[in-house]
């Protein structure tokens, strides 16, 4: 038998849900590495108070997952598997809850809050090799995985080139670029007749990068959607069949519809999981509101609600003309996170639907029948790349989709804070550049750039140094 | 043929680099032999008549630290010291010294002459001789052999070198000197890879021809302070540089000369320094700057030439008088010699062990601007580096090799032959990312005792450090556990320092961090002992950098584990089909010592990295199982 060792890259603990994700089912997370245990002690509380390390390895205990302010999040079954005894060899725990996506993900969540990063794919596995728990012939598997993974990142990177997010990021790197690059040019030629950076300058570049990024992050998709749902609105003048949209969603007939508008009045919002994506329809009984209501709110109300929503469903009446109060609400929607649902999709259409997908982006124009269910398997695929990200994924707005790239961005607005506090306690430059080196090299792990050499490519292209 | 010797240690070359590399290896008791062209010459410094900067003054410290000899010479040579950057943060505080350059080589000859086990010879060395992947020893032009164990070349830009004044150019040294043209195609014979490099230095003018009133006078800094933690100096003669600036005359004569510039009529091959422009080179590049400014330094005591900083050119000889003579306080200057531009061959430096040994030539190591650098003290720090290497080589000792986050010359090294350079490569403090650990006052503290353990600090200095250490330990010691009760007579003295008062019981050490308190204050107000000032200012910097200095230390353990994966010399990269082919050629160029270098290298992609790893197990248990 091989000899035990450990030689993961780093002790990095990471985690995720390695069942198939799905209403329903048992879902496990997986937390393993150094601190594996020490976060499973924090997050789960036996039914005998007892920590979760004190019970035997490898025995199922019952309790709650716990979230920071010790609230219990879900009912769970948990197990810790001590190294060397387990998948990857390193300490390892696992939760099972009840699986159903919404706590899953709150349980996700806490692990990375306290300490763990998201597993890359293959990463248990490659652990479990690196450690020497599986054999030779695995070794080329994974090798394959994580190559085959590099090579959709990095079709994923060039698709990005040209996304939102990704120009909003890069932007804000070349920021804090230009400020180090100012200030490392004084440093290391402190008696050229280079201009001096003011600190003013310094100031509001970095507090003008950390308010960006927080907007970001305050509006990063994933990681508040997996938290939240997605608040979605659906708006469109009466009759266009929006309760049937929201029903036909909700698959179930909880409100009244007729041919006539305004005849629904019901709740207030509505919670439900499409495909993998929790959403939140927001103010659903605007929709169901009468037609006064809505003649008397109108569009100025739409316009409100589309401000606070992460995605506004647009629901036209494919059957008849687009009229003027069609065309406000879709002015109304331009530029912002928007599909547009062209219903009545069982009838004959009468409108140029190409126009519109010129103007939206094609995938985002979308034909359905909410009376037939027609269109809603393509609704929910759209929904889910729009979400979890896809190559049809950062079209529209600037938004943080992922995950890891929420991860790295709330990294490097805490290291904004951190050199915003020096500056502010006048710690030198050579402090200072420490943090925003950091929050650099953060953004660039999402945009795929290296600092390596170019700080100094910078200076050189930038100031007329040398003797 | 006739074998003249038989030598531990050949060193080619007594410049920066060739100084340091043999007094090194003759100090750790190797017989060595210091070959040069010109012993008038040992320890030239053909460009700027200064020691020092940011980065550069940290690679003097180190140097010094470890035993060398650069940094105790430049103190005895120093016609004016300056701490640079003194309001940019401890890390950055750099000194620089105006040198007394006819000085500055009498002082390092007289050492090396003077040196035990070191023979010092005026030699043209042609031949370097290998026999089956080892060096045997040097053959010079008067035929005689030296035999060596190890041989260090540190041949500057002499390698082929080739002076360029505007359309003139013929072969030669720096300075007139002989350029050494057989011994490239000897290394180049024995499959040593060459690259072609270019540098430059301004025109000489003569001290009595310049208006000082039409420029602004900078001194060096009151305060003695010196390079060398050993040196005693405490009065110093300072002589002062002169600042001026170039205008639209000055310009528009090197615009309407330009194709007469070596650099830009294409008679320069050599890839030239983008940190070091010529001023023709500055003009093109940054065509909206009004104005330029320049420095005009003393070259010595006993000499009238002023060397001028910022004007290095390869244009002809009375464009450059010209283009001179349009600058305040240089209109009547006299030229005592052109600047000019100089291309040579130099050592593709990714052949290259962390040692500075040849990967491919057992016992050839290399140093300096042969290396593919710039500047007199990155020459040094290799030389250092070399000469020791080399004796610890011969005498089958751990070899000395420092990491990004042990010093500068870590970082120098490890760049040099991670990535490789494509122009002469010098030393900036924006290279090192652990800058916070790597401070010009701290480096005995990081690499004496490594100096003593190859064998290279003395006893004086080694009990000059321990002493040091010792004190600042018990220092922060005392301070961290004397507590301060918040009672009236306490609160009366912090009121008395201007600083904030203190509701519960505080350390000293805990009074120090606060941005406005000294340990001069400290002492003012409280029983605490007097120290001397590097110990004082070494526990002010404690306190005050305590966090962040920890947090370059946590990245520093965090990026050691990746250090400490080593790779086995004998993979084969090219066989792992899951590499991009890419990253397969360079890790078989570079061949990686570990998986951290690995990962510093271009165009090794983090994917690459997580293959090779997996890479690295399947190999290790196959040998097992076998």
């Amino acid at each position: 038998m091989a000899k035990k060792h450990t030689v993961s890259e780093t002790n990095e603990t990471i985690s995720a849900v390695i069942t198939a994700l799905g209403e329903g089912a048992v879902g496990i997370i997986r937390i393993s590495g150094t601190e594996a245990a020490a976060i499973g002690d924090k997050l789960f509380r036996s039914a005998s108070g007892k920590k979760l390390t004190e019970h035997t390895p490898h025995l199922l205990v019952y309790g709650h997952v716990v979230d920071e302010e010790n609230s219990k999040i879900d009912e769970v079954l948990a197990v810790y598997m001590q190294g060397p005894h387990s998948y990857t060899a390193e300490d390892v725990v696992e939760i099972q809850s009840h699986g159903s996506l919404q706590s899953l993900k709150t349980i996700l969540g806490l692990t990375y809050k306290m300490g763990a990063r998201p597993a890359e794919p293959g990463e248990f596995t490659k652990r479990a090799f690196l450690n020497g728990r599986i054999d030779l012939i695995q070794a080329e598997a994974v090798m394959d995985i994580i190559k085959s993974r590099s090579e959709a990142s990095l079709k994923m990177a060039v698709r990005q080139q040209d996304g939102q997010l990704s120009k909003k990021i890069k932007g804000l790197r070349r920021n804090l670029l230009d400020i180090v690059v100012n200030l490392e040019a004084v440093i290391d030629y402190p008696e050229e007749d280079i201009e001096e950076i003011t600190f003013n300058t310094v100031s509001e570049g970095m507090e003008k990068v950390k308010q960006e990024l927080e907007y970001l992050l305050k509006h990063a998709h994933t990681g508040k959607i997996l938290r939240e749902g997605l608040q979605t609105v659906i708006v469109g003048r009466p009759n266009v069949g929006k309760s049937s949209l929201l029903n036909a969603l909700l698959s179930e007939e909880r409100a009244i519809v007729s041919e006539y508008a305004g005849t629904t009045r019901d709740v207030i919002e509505e919670q439900l999981l499409l495909g993998s994506v929790p959403l939140v329809l927001v103010d659903t009984a605007g929709i169901r509101q009468t037609e006064d209501y809505v003649e008397k709110i109108g569009v100025a109300r739409s316009k409100e609600r589309l401000d606070k929503a992460e995605l506004a469903v647009v629901v036209l009446d494919g059957s008849q003309p687009l009229n003027e109060e069609d065309e406000e609400i879709l002015n109304a929607v331009a530029g912002k996170p928007c599909v547009i649902i062209v219903n009545k999709g069982d009838r004959p259409q009468v409108n140029d639907l190409t126009a519109l997908q010129k103007r939206f982006g094609k995938d985002r124009v979308l034909l359905l029948s909410a009376k037939t269910g027609g269109g809603l398997e393509q609704f929910t695929a759209w929904l889910q790349s729009y979400v979890y990200g896809s190559e049809h994924a950062i079209s529209g707005g600037a938004y943080v989709q992922n995950t890891r790239h929420e991860n790295l961005l709330r990294e490097a607005l805490l290291s904004v804070e951190e050199a915003i506090r020096a500056a502010a306690s006048m710690l030198p430059y050579d402090c200072l550049v420490i943090d925003l080196h950091k929050a650099i090299d953060a953004m660039g792990l999402i945009t795929g750039d290296t600092l390596q050499d170019e700080i100094i490519n910078e200076i050189f292209s930038k100031f007329c140094v040398g003797k | 043929m006739y074998i003249t010797d038989n030598y531990d240690v050949v060193v080619i070359g007594a410049g920066h680099a060739g100084v340091e590399a043999a007094l090194a290896a003759a100090r750790l008791g190797g017989r060595t032999l210091l070959a040069t062209l010109s012993l008038d010459n040992i320890a030239l410094m053909p460009c700027n008549p200064s020691v020092g900067g940011p980065a550069k003054g940290h690679l003097v410290r180190e140097i010094d630290a470890l035993g060398g000899q650069m940094g105790l010479t430049a103190d005895e040579a120093c016609i004016q010291m300056r701490l640079l950057n003194t309001g940019k943060g401890y890390a950055v505080h750099a000194l620089r010294a105006q040198a007394d350059k006819p000085f500055y080589h009498t002082l390092m000859k007289q050492v090396v002459e003077n040196q035990e086990n070191l023979d010092v010879k005026q030699l043209m060395i042609d031949r370097l001789l290998v026999e089956n992947g080892a060096v045997v020893g040097v053959e010079a032009e008067t035929g005689e052999v030296f035999e060596a164990k190890c041989v260090i070349l540190a041949t500057g830009t002499y390698l082929r070198g080739r002076i360029v004044y505007g359309q003139v150019n013929y072969e030669s040294g720096p300075n007139g000197l002989r350029s050494a043209n057989k011994l490239s195609s000897s290394l180049l014979e024995h499959g040593v890879e060459l690259m072609r490099f270019k540098t430059g230095t301004p025109a000489r003018i003569d001290a009595r021809s310049l208006d000082y009133s039409r420029m602004e006078a900078q001194y060096g800094d009151e305060q003695v302070r010196n390079f060398s933690f050993m040196s005693t100096i405490t009065e110093r003669k300072q002589i002062p540089c002169w600042l001026t600036y170039t205008n639209a005359d000055t310009h528009k004569i090197i615009r309407d000369n330009l194709h007469l510039s070596g650099m830009f009529n294409g008679m320069i091959e050599g890839v030239g320094p983008r940190y070091c422009p010529s001023i023709e080179a500055k003009i093109v590049r940054f065509a909206d700057k009004e104005r330029h400014q320049l420095f005009v330094e003393p070259e010595g005591l006993r000499t009238n030439e002023m060397y001028v900083q910022g004007m290095s050119s390869s244009l002809p000889a009375h464009v450059q008088l010209q283009f001179m003579q349009t600058i305040p306080g240089l209109e009547n200057c006299r030229m005592m010699r052109a600047g000019y531009a100089i291309d040579y061959d130099c050592l593709d430096p990714l052949q290259l062990q962390r040692t500075l040994e040849h990967k491919a030539i057992s016992g050839l190591f290399s140093a300096g601007q042969a290396n593919g650098t710039s500047g007199y003290e990155e020459a040094a720090a290799q030389g250092l580096l070399a000469g020791v290497n080399a004796m610890q080589k011969i005498r089958s000792k751990e070899p000395l090799i420092l990491s990004r986050s042990e010093g500068y010359l870590g970082v120098l090294i490890d760049d040099l032959v991670t990535k490789g350079t494509n122009e002469p490569y010098r030393m900036m403090t924006s290279r090192a990312e652990y800058r916070l650990l790597l401070r010009q006052d701290n480096a005995d503290l990081r690499l004496t005792e490594k100096g003593r353990a190859v064998g290279l600090v003395n006893d004086v200095r080694y009990e000059a450090f321990t002493a040091k250490r010792s004190l600042l330990e018990r220092t922060l010691q005392n301070l961290s556990s004397t507590h301060l009760p918040p009672n009236a007579e306490v609160l009366a003295k912090l009121a008395e320092l201007g600083t904030a008062p203190i509701r519960s019981g505080m350390s000293l050490l805990d009074l120090l961090r606060r941005s406005e308190m000294t340990y001069e204050k400290l002492q003012q107000a409280f029983e605490v002992p007097e120290l001397p000032e590097v110990v004082a200012e070494q526990v002010e910097i404690f306190a005050k950098y305590e966090g962040y200095i920890n947090k370059q230390k946590q990245e520093v353990e965090k990026a050691l584990k990746l250090e400490n994966k080593k790779i086995p010399a004998d993979i084969d990269y090219l066989s792992i089909k899951e590499l991009s082919s890419e990253a397969a050629e360079k890790l078989a160029k570079v061949k990686p010592a570990s998986i951290g270098q690995a990962s510093r290298i271009s165009g090794v992609s983090p994917a690459d990295v997580s293959v090779l790893m997996i890479a690295l197990e399947v190999m290790r248990r196959k040998e097992y199982e076998s």
